[in-house]
């Protein structure tokens, strides 16, 4: 047996998550990953209002703000029976693309960079070589020996301060760090200029939602922001979208390109098997056939057979989890009754997490199933990025099976969405130039219907299904991407998508498993949004053993 | 001028913001302190060169990451001279490089070596059924890691409606037994209530304490009165439509689009205390009722049930 590692708290991610790996000859051989909060958000949604939903399930991340807020509105427009006007699907679509914007853009700088970007090492660099080196590779607005000498300087008053903050006690100079201290220096001065550039594509939120995080524009039959449908405000938000963009296109994509040149082995490590999209953008009020991202559902990696996804093939599964025993449910039947335990990783319940199945099988889902299924269906734009960004690395496609694969997925969809949205606001202003401002269409709730919404938000496949009675909320799930990814072992035994990614990963100190982060990391977790339960029957038959 | 300040605004010119730009926002931040403006040139000094930045712990408990978020979109000053100028931010989970043991590791550490001198701010509830069951961190439950640091720290600060007053977890049946942080530790806290709160309001609180030694003026459910001091509806610019008996019927009408009073849709402007309508979100950008939804009173004590339903005018 080889030895155990611990990681928890993970950081750099939403949530509290805990990880453990065995390690046998500079390998990780197996892999357990744990939710270690419990909020119980369905729960509290019973007896409510169906039209508050969104405002509650919009709190189970305030990292994938807006997306759950969507879904919601979309499960209960499904339940009554509303279209909604096309202003308003134009305007969602336009908030949901600014979030995918948003979102990998602090995901790739914040969250993960640190894995492959060794900041002390940045220290190091000469400035002019550094110009260069982003000369070569990107056509980034920063630049010159001046700036690098200034963010050098910066960097070192900050260091020789002695007040590290955040960069304290990290794993600078491990040996897995690959890059030179030039390419260290340009993530790092990146870094710092995406930390400005994501509060300013928040905006894009608060031009039609109001504030970001948490916009607040969204109801039940459209938006409400109808007296942002000014001029001005189309205005304001084609040029945050624009200086958004160039980033991406100028910085983020260059830069993402520049770190995986170095990183090539990590296309060979921290794959998965099974993908699943629910695809999402609809183009009209015809889902799924309009979706600008496809849904679909790939099997043991058979890029030239993508399936249809069908969300009755849904189940989720208790078996690992620290709930009662039951059978595998779909969301619909959801039952389930927390019963907290001891941590058992080895043959127990080790965590807060369920495991979702579809057709049975441990599905990856996020950027990286989405710009499969949409490849494997040949969707224009998606291939032809993939195979330039394939090109460039000079890597076949079946390497974006792998960590490397994931984290080029994200910024593959983050310029193809993007470039997308353009037209999003040339048809919402070619509305409003003729007049048409209509964003909320009237309805009535029954007294008893049920629904659900699908939405692919920027961490993966997102589903919340409802059943009203009286008018009321009397049964709430939600299925959600950091489920899907981090997800325990089901009754089967088959590991959940993250713990499979990591079978394999080196290890090469277990006391600074940097590698592990790498490949859990790629996922983007969300632990928030992941745990979440309701029991149907009662409001409290909790049968808590406290550890 | 001081060798150490001309340094500060040759920096900021660098970034393309000029002294006047700046001075703008000391004098935006002082208002909104509620301070006369003799404090303007002191503000600006708080930016231009504090002295040794003070040590911050920000732990993180049962929430959504939305206030943490919420401060990464502070925009002047920007996030990063907050984090490397402003403050010295020991330990915050979001961002912080490291992980596991080193993370634990430098926790454990800056309480140490800041004790009695650091401020904490927490963000999150902290579940106290069944021993804390509900939420742990490194093995330990939340009140076990809020009893180890909030002790010994300076002041702390409840960011957010969750940290101060137990948030949506806490709404009924409050499966975890949620409770904001000051409840559940007994302890007296500054809150920053707000779903999430205006990033404004944290880093005026801490403007402020740097600038006068001191924390601010608090009003009885814990809240500085230069934020929280007045009600949404006093300071609405919709204020005259609900004089005049404008009210919007229907989402989306004409009388929507003319910006009308929400009050008929629910909006709890009337009964919430906050900056919104002044202080706006994203550099100014809007807020909820300008975006033609009502307030949902996401930064008053226990709104998730007090406030609903929210359509229903109140």
């Amino acid at each position: 047996m080889g030895k155990r590692i611990v990681i928890d708290p993970i950081t750099r991610i939403e949530g509290h998550l805990r990880i453990e790996v065995e390690v046998a000859d500079g390998k990780v051989v197996n892999a357990w990953s744990s939710g270690q909060l419990f909020r119980g958000i369905e729960m509290i949604l019973q007896g409510r209002d169906p039209r508050d939903a969104h405002h509650f399930v919009q709190r189970s991340c305030g990292v994938c703000t807006y997306v759950h807020a969507l879904s919601s509105v979309r499960a209960v427009e499904d339940a009554v029976g509303v279209k909604i006007p096309e202003n308003a699907r134009l305007i969602r679509n336009l908030m949901h693309g600014a979030q995918y914007q948003h979102d990998h853009i602090v995901h790739f700088y914040h969250l993960h960079a640190l894995d492959w970007v060794d900041i002390v090492s940045a220290l190091k660099a000469d400035p002019a070589a550094t110009s260069k080196l982003t000369d070569n590779v990107s056509n980034s607005p920063w630049g010159g020996s001046n700036y690098y000498r200034n963010v050098q300087a910066r960097l070192s008053t900050f260091v020789e301060s002695g007040q590290l903050g955040p960069f304290q006690n990290a794993y600078w100079g491990h040996s897995a760090y690959k890059l030179p201290p030039e390419a260290n220096l340009m993530a790092a001065a990146h870094y710092l200029e995406a930390l400005r550039l994501q509060a300013k594509a928040a905006r894009m939120h608060a031009v039609f939602g109001g504030k970001n995080p948490h916009p607040q524009s969204l109801v039940v039959g459209g938006v409400t922001s109808v007296a942002d449908l000014s001029p001005e405000r189309l205005a304001e938000f084609m040029y945050i979208w624009k200086e958004t963009q160039e980033f991406i296109k100028n910085v983020y994509v260059p830069d993402l390109l520049a770190v995986a040149s170095f990183y090539k082995d990590w296309g060979g490590i921290g794959g998965t098997t099974n993908f699943l999209s629910w695809g999402d953008f609809p183009q009209t009020d015809k889902e799924p056939d309009s979706h600008f991202l496809p849904r679909g559902f790939i099997k043991k990696r058979d890029l030239a057979k993508p399936l249809d996804a069908d969300q009755q093939k849904v189940t989720e599964h208790v078996a690992r989890g620290w709930y009662e025993k039951g059978d595998p449910k779909h969301p619909f039947e959801g039952e389930t009754k927390p019963a907290h335990g001891e941590y058992q990783p080895d043959d127990g319940k080790y965590t807060w997490f369920k495991a979702p199945r579809y057709d049975g099988a441990s599905c990856e889902v996020g950027p990286l199933a989405r710009v499969l299924v949409a490849y494997s269906k040949g969707h224009k734009e998606v291939k032809a990025t993939v195979d330039s960004v394939a090109k460039q690395l000079d890597i076949p496609v079946t390497a974006l099976f792998s960590t490397l694969g994931r984290t080029a997925a994200r910024g593959i969809e983050t310029l193809v969405i993007g470039q997308q949205m353009e037209g999003w606001m040339n048809e919402l202003i070619a509305n409003v130039s003729k007049g048409d401002k209509k964003v909320y269409q009237r309805w009535e709730m029954p007294d008893e219907a049920m629904g659900y919404g699908l939405n692919d938000v920027p961490r993966g496949a997102l589903g919340h299904w409802i059943k009203i009675k009286d008018k009321k909320i009397e049964n709430y799930q939600y299925v959600v991407p950091s489920t899907w990814n981090l997800g325990p072992r089901c009754a089967e035994g088959t590991l959940g998508p993250v713990e499979e990614a990591l079978i394999g990963t080196p290890v090469a100190d277990p006391k600074q498993p940097l590698e592990v982060l790498r490949t859990v990391h790629s996922f983007d977790p969300c632990i928030a949004c992941g745990i979440h339960v309701i029991d149907p029957h009662t409001n409290e038959v909790y049968k808590i053993r406290a550890t | 001028m001081e060798k150490k300040e001309k340094d500060f605004y040759e920096r900021l010119e660098q970034k393309g913001v000029t002294r006047r730009d700046f001075m703008k926002y000391c004098t935006f931040m002082t208002a909104t302190l509620g301070l006369n403006a003799s404090f303007v040139s002191k503000v600006a000094d708080v930016f231009a060169a504090p002295k040794e930045r003070p040590p911050v712990i920000w732990l993180n408990f049962a929430e959504c990451t939305g206030c943490a978020e919420g401060f990464l979109r502070s925009t002047y000053p920007w996030i990063d001279e907050i984090v490397l100028e402003l403050i010295n931010l020991e330990y915050q989970e979001t961002i912080m490089a490291a992980a596991g043991h080193q993370a634990e590791e430098s926790l454990k550490a800056a309480v140490k070596k800041h004790k009695g001198k650091f401020i904490c701010i927490t963000e999150g509830a902290i579940g106290t059924k069944y021993d804390g069951a509900y939420g742990k961190i490194g093995g330990r439950t939340f009140l076990d890691v809020a009893n180890s640091v909030i002790p010994h720290a300076a002041a702390t600060i409840a960011l957010g409606s969750c940290a101060s007053f137990g948030g949506i977890q806490a709404a009924k049946p409050n499966p975890g037994g949620f409770k904001g942080v000051g409840e559940a530790l007994n302890v007296k806290t500054i809150n920053i209530p707000g779903c999430p709160p205006n990033p404004v309001n944290l880093v005026g609180t801490i403007v402020n304490y740097l600038l006068l030694g001191k924390l601010p003026q608090l009003d009885a459910a814990g809240r500085p009165l230069f934020a929280y001091g007045r009600t949404i509806h006093d300071q609405c610019t919709r204020r005259g439509h609900f004089e005049a008996g404008e009210f919007v019927m229907e989402f989306g009408s004409k009388d929507a689009e003319k910006g009308w009073c929400l009050y008929t849709l629910g909006c709890r402007g009337p009964m919430t205390y906050n900056n919104c309508p002044t202080a706006k979100f994203n550099d100014g950008t809007s807020w909820p009722v300008q975006a033609g939804h009502p307030c949902i009173g996401c930064s008053e004590p226990n709104f998730w049930d007090a406030m609903s339903p929210f359509y229903e005018a109140m």
